[in-house]
């Protein structure tokens, strides 16, 4: 006992096993004594995922830019959308980017645990990682992208006003539905890889029925807030404020339903993934 | 002050294992369920028999202690093993842990191919649990034991599968947890990395740290740890000084009488095509039985069926004492010629069989374990102690003094006696 490299002095942590009943609490104190492994996950998605790419980060560039350009082509100059009175292509960009990084962070996420199936069966760690880690690692093509957008406002002589402050919330309602989302569709893949089929068709439709290719202004406005209920209309419409200055639609009703459901989505998404994660292992 | 470093207290884990029956219902029925309950179909997977994989397994472990785990196929050691390092949860019961727990047997988890050895290190670390500070303080050391120095910036997936090994192990290997978990039945890689795994546990439980072991490997087991506790189906059935957890693991509970059958439910899924039917120990008269005598010849037969040709099957035994030494081990396919032959096996139904010449043991019980593998390719089936038998040495050279011979064998020498 000499030699011992242990060192004694400090009494190690105590963990108790035990079978957890029902829905189970949070267990926020693990996450934060693994904190970092958020960190090295989500670098090792950002830096796989260009490895072996030829354009590599540009893809996060070419993605939203081109939905924007087929857009502008098809929805604002032969169906003459209106975009409330902004040049389409910024009008179109401003929604793409964000919705580009939201349907990107939910399919990542949902698939992320039946991925990362090999670590799970083997080695403990707060699971709930898994899904957080692939949502961060979307949002930097997002800030790629933004270069893009950067660069259409000087180009449409856009300038930014004190508003442009409230995008970091913004992005935060996207990352918080998506990281809800991811959690739903993450543990339901790993009993049902039925969810994998479902995400690109969710995330086509979800595009459809967000303000992405024509105003909010458009839909008759008592049925705005109604309309606000899915996050990505107050993110989208949120963004046209915060950048163009658009003020046809948005109030402060229909954020508060936005960022209402988008918390709502997260917690339940959280005590779901929970209850089911005991049951990770054995399945995957 | 207590020097606990795990408490167990009656632990259990319920398994469902989906059924035939239950796996093929139809949509509709599926929908139709679904529809009536939806809430508890989310939840729950619907139609499932359940089984204990453990249950009632209770025990303590002092900080310094090397405890090993020893029991058949299926008696619930890797199931004891993830309980404590917290992948599956218990069903029942409760178990505490003091301390960081560190496994050898998931060595390289998390590992990815694209990113470079170095990057592969902190990721894997940060998995395992180390933090971001330690795993730089240890990063020199990490690669001089793995000795890859000059392809730490290559990508993982240009190393040979030895290098891969060797950096995986390292890391694992530097986690320096107060408890360490061993499952060497999943350890990987050929026998210099097994040996440098067993190594490293030697040195580990030398330092005086904490080791849970699960082996099947008795001499290893004797070499490394001081107690043991044997599971069979998912209980415990003793703990004991490893010499006499050894001794009964290895000569009880045996279908005795020289004949060991296997029903098909101790055949597990993965040694199809090959499907063992029966082992056994034969005398001289050619009786089955495992009374036999030194002096005669003792034939081993082992009867399987191939259900498909297996390329490079060799089909073999090994022979242990009841302490759990090996005596020899041999395969059916050793003679090149046999070698050839027998390339790819039919499938079929075949008898294996083997002649342990007279003169050749000495008296005591022995162990006879199965194996059934492609070299290098697969391990189909392996019952490390599928059968034993008393050898009486009645007639043995020396049986005119009564002392007891050392030795597991009991050669009939041609000895000369030269007078000059």
């Amino acid at each position: 006992m000499a030699t011992t490299t242990l060192d004694l002095k400090k009494k190690p942590a105590m963990v108790v096993i035990k079978p957890s009943k029902g829905w189970v609490g949070l267990n926020l104190k693990d996450l934060w004594i693994y904190r970092e492994l958020v960190y090295f996950l989500t670098w090792r998605d950002i830096k796989v995922r260009y490895k072996q790419s030829v354009l590599g980060i540009l893809w996060a560039i070419l993605k939203p830019f081109m939905s924007m350009v087929v857009f502008t082509i098809f929805f604002g100059n032969f169906a003459k959308i209106p975009s409330d009175g902004f040049p389409y292509p910024i009008f179109a960009y401003t929604a793409t980017l964000p919705m580009e990084m939201f349907t990107n962070a939910m399919t990542v996420a949902s698939r992320s645990m039946v991925a990362s199936g090999s670590m799970i069966s083997k080695i403990y760690f707060p699971r709930m990682i898994v899904p957080l880690a692939s949502v961060m690692s979307s949002v930097v093509d997002f800030f790629i992208g933004f270069v893009i957008l950067i660069g259409m406002m000087l180009f449409y002589h856009i300038t930014p006003t004190i508003a442009t402050l409230w995008l970091p919330l913004l992005i935060l309602l996207a990352l918080v539905t998506a990281l809800g989302i991811g959690f739903w569709a993450s543990a339901l893949m790993v009993r049902y890889r039925d969810v994998g089929y479902i995400m690109p068709f969710l995330s086509s439709l979800w595009t459809y029925i967000t303000p992405v290719v024509y105003p909010a202004s458009m839909i008759p406005e008592k049925w705005r807030v109604l309309y606000a209920l899915n996050p990505m209309t107050g993110v989208v419409e949120g963004f046209r404020y915060a950048l163009l200055g658009s003020t046809s639609s948005l109030s402060l009703p229909m954020i508060l339903a936005s960022s209402g459901i988008a918390i709502l989505i997260l917690i339940s998404g959280l005590f779901y993934f929970r209850r089911m994660e005991k049951q990770f292992a054995d399945m995957i | 002050m207590s020097n606990l470093a795990v408490r167990v207290e009656d632990i259990g884990k319920q398994y469902n294992i989906f059924t035939e029956s239950t796996k093929y219902t139809t949509l509709r029925d599926k929908i139709v369920e679904t529809i009536k309950k939806p809430v508890s179909t989310l939840f729950n997977p619907a139609g499932s028999e359940k089984f204990w994989a453990l249950r009632h397994v209770s025990f303590t472990l002092e900080h310094g202690q090397v405890l090993g785990i020893i029991g058949k196929n299926g008696a619930g050691k890797s199931t004891l093993l993830k309980i404590l390092s917290r992948v599956v949860e218990p069903t029942e019961g409760i178990a505490e842990i003091h301390g960081r727990v560190g496994s050898l047997l998931e060595v390289g988890t998390g590992f990815h191919p694209e990113l470079t050895g170095r990057e592969n290190i902190f990721l894997n670390g940060a998995i395992l649990g180390m933090k971001r500070a330690e795993i730089t303080r240890k990063f020199d050391e990490i690669v001089a034991f793995s000795e890859i120095e000059k392809f730490i910036d290559t990508p993982v997936k240009r190393y040979s599968s030895g290098m891969y090994m060797r950096l995986a192990f390292a890391v694992s290997a530097h986690l320096e947890p107060e408890i360490l978990v061993v499952d060497e039945v999943l350890a990987v890689g050929d026998a210099e990395f097994q040996r440098k795994c067993l190594g490293k546990m030697s040195d580990v439980a030398s330092e005086g740290r904490t080791v849970m072991f699960v082996s099947h490997n008795m001499s290893a087991i004797q070499r490394l740890t001081q107690e043991c506790i044997i599971l069979d189906h998912g209980k415990m059935i003793m703990r004991a000084p490893t010499a006499q957890a050894v001794d009964y693991y290895l000569t009880n509970d045996f279908a005795g009488d020289g004949e060991r059958k296997y029903s098909d439910d101790e055949i597990p899924t993965s040694a199809h095509p090959f499907k063992p039917i029966a082992i056994r120990t034969i005398d001289k008269a050619g009786h089955i039985t495992d009374n036999l005598v030194s002096t005669d010849p003792i034939t081993i037969e082992i009867e399987y069926t191939l259900a498909q040709d297996i390329t490079g099957l060799r089909v073999g035994v090994y022979l242990m004492t009841s302490r759990g030494e090996y005596v020899f081990t041999s395969f059916d396919t050793d003679e090149p010629e046999r070698f050839q032959k027998y390339s790819v096996r039919k499938a079929g139904h075949y008898i294996s069989r083997c002649i342990i010449p007279a003169d050749m043991l000495n008296s005591g019980r022995f162990v006879i374990g199965m194996n059934a593998s492609s070299y290098m390719v697969k391990r189909y089936f392996a019952d490390e102690r599928a059968i034993n038998f008393n050898v009486n040495a009645t007639g043995a050279p020396g049986m005119q003094w009564v002392e007891l011979r050392h030795g597991p064998v009991r050669p009939r020498l041609d000895w000369t006696i030269e007078e000059r």
